[in-house]
């Protein structure tokens, strides 16, 4: 298939990890910031190719695993109420909140839709006029503007049955936060192609500059990631740390003005909470004053519900895993109590999380 | 959810409020919002993320890698 299959040309990945085996001098860790590129690395067996001293540390871009247990349980909540549709991406069904997910919710009669585009969610809030649509806006700088087109394009038809629970997260902030973590170990970030495609490159110029780290924006195949691997070897290795693009098929500098203004017109930054993270200054978006309409946190009034609470400790350690201090196969818990099946986490339970990535793909060298 | 594919324009409708194109994605054609990425045309190939185009794919430097590589991959003997 164009554009995919000579990205996964076998002599040409052997080729680009031969380069790096060749010149590497010392030890590196470079950071894959997106959950898409972990599962890329660990299906196509990209690290066995790279020498030992590289390291690939898995990075928090899973929009699933760092949504907050609260916002789900705010999902879960607004599902059980009557004449409520909760429209969701596929993904976030199974994830667990405080104490149960969506897909019990469903079970339990709570009407729960599966959607591809937030497009069908508005799309449902014109057909069912008496039904209050809720649609789940989570998801990185790649879903924000889809969120932001359905929830403009509900005020423009003056569609009061369409609402938005937001829960968006921006990626520079949590590079950022990463950095500043005293007892981090990136030496370079990959970031996530698809986020640059929306929001560009500008964002990352004065991290690489403040943090004196290289960063490449890269794409999800295995020639794309080991080349956005290489490009950053190569300013290590010669001490430089600037911007570049691996993904440029893709990629403009300036990323989709269309998109980051629709989204810059729905959306304004505010403080965000990062599953097994913690809040993050403005690392996340909020809707505008003028849609707060369309806000279901403010519909049906959620700052005054009371979060679930998990009722056991739980031996989940996805917020080292999402920092990249630890993989997966550290935790006490992965393959045995926690599996795709019982997850207890939610890197377990989506197809970007980088413990159903280990379970599927790294079972055999763990 | 963040796996974004590329797909071929098919063809591309622009009678309602909203540009939209049938894109084939190998052969499994779905309707794709077309607003973020006006200047694409039939033919061209996207970046597809929940019903919305991002990105028309170019032709980039993939003649740059194949080069690059070539000469690695005689310098490595592989
Ligand atoms: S394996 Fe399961 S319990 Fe362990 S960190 Fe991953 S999701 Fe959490």
């Amino acid at each position: 298939m164009k554009f995919v299959s000579e990205y996964r040309d076998p002599t040409r990945v052997k080729a680009l990890a031969s380069e790096i085996s060749e010149r590497i001098t010392r030890p590196w860790s470079i950071m894959e910031v997106c959950g898409g590129q972990t599962h890329a690395i660990l299906k196509h067996g990209l690290e066995q190719l790279l020498p030992p001293d590289l390291t690939l540390l898995h990075g928090p871009g899973c929009p699933v695993c760092v949504t907050p247990s609260d916002i789900v349980d705010q999902a879960i909540f607004l599902a059980s109420q009557p004449d409520v549709v909760l429209c969701t991406f596929g993904d976030m069904i199974r994830v667990p909140g405080g104490t149960t997910n969506l897909a019990a919710a469903k079970a339990r009669g709570g009407d729960v839709r599966v959607v591809y585009s937030p497009m069908d969610a508005l799309h449902l809030a014109e057909q069912m006029p008496e039904k209050t649509i809720v649609f789940f806006a989570i998801g990185f700088e790649t879903t924000a503007p889809t969120t932001a087109m359905a929830v403009f394009q509900a005020k423009q038809k003056g569609l009061n049955n369409f609402t938005l629970l937001v829960s968006h997260v921006r990626v520079p902030p949590a590079l950022e936060a990463l950095l500043s973590a005293p007892d981090h170990t990136i030496d370079a970030f990959l970031a996530a192609g698809h986020v640059c495609t929306v929001m560009g490159l500008q964002e990352y110029q004065p991290i690489a500059q403040n943090y004196h780290v290289p960063i490449v924006a890269t794409g999800f195949e295995p020639v794309d990631i080991l080349e956005g691997v290489l490009m950053c070897f190569r300013q290590l290795e010669t001490g430089i740390a600037r911007v570049e693009n691996q993904y440029d098929r893709a990629v403009r500098p300036e990323g989709s003005a269309q998109a980051v203004k629709l989204v810059r017109d729905v959306y304004e930054e505010a403080d965000q909470e990062w599953r097994g993270i913690g809040q993050i200054q403005k690392s996340g978006f909020r809707l505008r004053p003028e849609y707060a309409h369309y806000d279901a946190a403010q519909r049906f009034e959620l700052a005054n519900a009371s979060p679930v609470r998990a009722k056991t400790s739980s031996p989940c350690i996805s917020g080292d895993v999402l920092c990249g201090r630890q993989k997966p196969s550290d935790c006490s818990a992965f393959a045995r109590e926690c599996t795709p099946l019982s997850p207890l986490g939610a890197p377990m339970v989506s197809a970007e999380g980088a413990c159903a990535a280990y379970y599927r793909y790294a079972m055999r060298t763990v | 959810m963040c796996l974004a594919v590329p797909g071929e324009i098919l063809s591309i409708d622009g009678s309602g409020p909203l540009l939209q194109a049938r894109v084939s994605f190998a052969g499994n054609i779905k309707d794709i919002c077309l607003a973020y990425t006006p200047e694409a045309r039939p033919g061209d190939f996207v970046l597809v993320h929940a019903g919305f185009s991002l990105s028309v794919l170019k032709a980039s430097r993939a003649e740059d890698i194949l080069s690059q590589l070539e000469g690695l991959t005689e310098r490595s003997g592989s």
